[in-house]
């Protein structure tokens, strides 16, 4: 896909999710549509990581749920406008990101994987023993009534999740198409030999990791509104870091497109389950989902659709 | 001196978490360090162990411990199962680290979930004559549910060190993790063998499990915690050496007494994830590592 045409569908999305938020439809279509598009921004941000560098993150509950506590934080001292939020939460898990980054200098593999987990149950215990922002019990945050254009809040930060959805693409899309995405395929297919080769290994991982990670934090920012309360349990939940896995890997992990499809199949089908079924139901789902993809279709669907088409 | 008291009593309260800990962490000390399978899902074999004796003790008044080890081969069996699983997908292809992981991370994933549709997130505990009751030696008085925990757990790490050193079996194992072509080599088969030793793992977590809910109350979530725990313990031990592991967890153990005493118990999951960041990277090896 060209950069024009790219572009093109850029706007047509922009344009189609404006035009429904005119519609007038059922407010829950906005509250699922927005737990989708978060997904999309989720596993498109752990697949710049996961699936282009080849290093496994657990940790994203913990970039997520930093991205919602440094909203929290300045909504509750300064009152701070969305775009501040949006701004902020990338700035810091931004910088999370980057200290992930210096770690893989000394943790490969599975010992980083387990360092991400790690670092996620550190922060849930500091967000526990935080006072500030509610401690173990939670805080309430009060939405704001309307906002300017839109019927309601929630349109308006289904919209927003929207943008973001798109952003995060277009960073992927835009990683995978340049040197430094060569770049990272290099360290995933052999670290040590790209190193040889004269790819500079530390400084692409470092850009790697805080931008999978800054893009987590920004989709955690407008959580508080959303959910209008906030507690570790919640936002720490383990959830986000099977899901964000996931979902690439149903999907495929090569391209910027295998995430979005992985999200959008496991989210919409979670969505369904949850108002159909029940809520741990849908879990078990992913779960068994994730499994038999690793196993069966290690590629994912994408791969399934070449493997198909090459014979 | 009420304040040396304390840190007695959190000394050795310590001490006792500690041991158990390290029956917690076998599992791990032979998976990942001996077998390099990475097995994240670990802790919740362990809570499921917890679910086995909560179900018995309740359904039959069976002492926790009892049921514990009744349940081993069940749970060797279950870990044969996942290694053949394990291997066929991932091992073979050579596909382990990645994949394999996630593999593991969505199978605690689906066990979790699983105890809390059959359970739900209640807290469940065991019933026994002992459970309740403290010990008194002058002023430090120990409870025996942490007591009789930390005998079993020694007994437990005991025997394992001795099956590893001793047995024909056991030393084939450790030679499986040094040198698995010469091994093949010898005409023995090197995923035979890793059968039995991620099955002894798995098994590990039945009694760990019975401990862990005489211990205390338990739910399903409640592995997350233990995972930090486990791998900074096997990572601390020297990454599969028995002995390293008992140390370890009684390191860890105390570490976390004393903060929980003294800083709060809200603080001591992030202890032994904070020790295990440091010991990823500070000293990879371990204390006792090769």
């Amino acid at each position: 896909m060209g950069n024009r045409t790219f572009a093109l569908v850029v706007v047509a999305v922009v344009g189609v999710g404006f035009l429904t938020t005119r519609l007038g439809v059922n407010q829950y279509y906005y509250f699922a549509g927005y737990v989708i598009l978060q997904y999309i921004v989720l596993a498109t941000a752990w697949n710049i990581l996961g699936g282009y560098t080849g290093y496994v993150n657990f940790g994203t509950a913990g970039f997520f749920a930093l991205g919602a506590y440094t909203s929290v934080v300045l909504i509750k001292s300064a009152g701070a406008p969305l775009v501040v939020l949006l701004i902020a939460a990338g700035f810091v898990t931004g910088l999370l990101g980057l200290g992930i980054g210096y770690l893989t200098l000394r943790l490969r593999g599975v010992f980083f994987s387990i360092a991400t987990l790690a670092l996620a149950v550190v922060l849930e215990t500091v967000a526990i023993n935080s006072e500030y922002v509610g401690g173990a019990r939670g805080i309430t945050i009060s939405r704001p009534a309307r906002s300017l254009l839109f019927g309601s809040y929630v349109e308006f930060l289904f919209a927003v999740m929207l943008l973001l959805a798109l952003l995060a693409i277009a960073v992927a899309w835009w990683i995978e198409t340049s040197w430094i995405g060569r770049g990272l395929a290099a360290i995933r297919d052999n670290e040590e030999a790209a190193e040889c080769m004269g790819v500079p290994t530390l400084r692409l991982k470092l850009v790697a990791t805080t931008v999978s990670g800054s893009l987590m934090g920004i989709a955690g920012a407008p959580f508080p509104y959303y959910v209008t309360f906030v507690d570790p349990l919640s936002t720490f939940d383990l959830n986000y870091a099977v899901n964000s896995l996931a979902m690439p890997m149903v999907g495929g992990t090569t391209t910027w497109i295998g995430p979005v499809i992985g999200a959008v199949l496991l989210a919409t089908a979670q969505q369904v389950a949850t108002v159909t079924i029940s809520s741990e139901l849908n879990l078990l789902i992913v779960g068994v989902v994730l499994v038999g993809f690793v196993i069966l279709a290690p590629e994912g669907l994408l791969g399934l659709v070449r493997r198909v088409r090459g014979r | 001196m009420v304040a040396l008291d304390l840190l007695w009593n959190a000394v050795i309260a310590g001490i006792l978490l500690g041991g158990f800990y390290a029956a917690v962490s076998l599992g791990i000390s032979i998976a990942f360090g001996l077998l390099d399978v990475v097995n994240i899902a670990h802790p919740v074999f362990v809570v499921l162990g917890s679910y086995a004796a909560y179900v018995t003790n309740t359904a039959f008044g069976l002492d926790p411990i009892v049921a514990g080890v009744l349940f081993t081969p069940v749970f060797y069996l279950i870990g044969v199962v996942v290694y053949r699983v394990y291997y066929v997908s991932f091992e073979k292809k050579g596909q382990e680290s990645l994949r394999g992981l996630v593999f593991f991370f969505g199978l605690l994933f689906i066990i979790e979930v699983g105890l809390t549709l059959k359970y739900g997130v209640d807290y469940r505990l065991v019933e026994a004559r002992y459970i309740g009751e403290n010990l008194r030696v002058g002023p430090v008085s120990v409870a025996l549910r942490l007591l009789v925990p930390f005998l079993v757990a020694v007994l437990l790490t005991l025997g394992i060190h001795l099956y590893f050193s001793k047995t024909f079996l056991g030393r084939a194992i450790k030679a499986v993790s040094q040198d698995s072509l010469a091994l093949r080599l010898m005409g023995a088969d090197p995923v035979k063998i890793k059968d039995v030793a991620f099955g002894i793992a798995i098994a590990t977590a039945s009694l760990a499990g019975a401990l862990l809910i005489m211990i205390g109350p338990v739910e399903p979530s409640m592995n997350r915690a233990y995972i930090g725990r486990v791998f900074a313990i096997a990572v601390l031990g020297g990454m599969g050496s028995i002995g390293g592991t008992l140390v370890a967890g009684l390191i860890l153990g105390v570490v976390e007494s004393l903060t929980s005493t003294f800083y709060g118990p809200s603080w001591s999951v992030a202890v032994s994830f904070g020790v295990l960041l440091l010991a990823l990277a500070v000293r990879p090896a371990g204390l006792f590592g090769r």
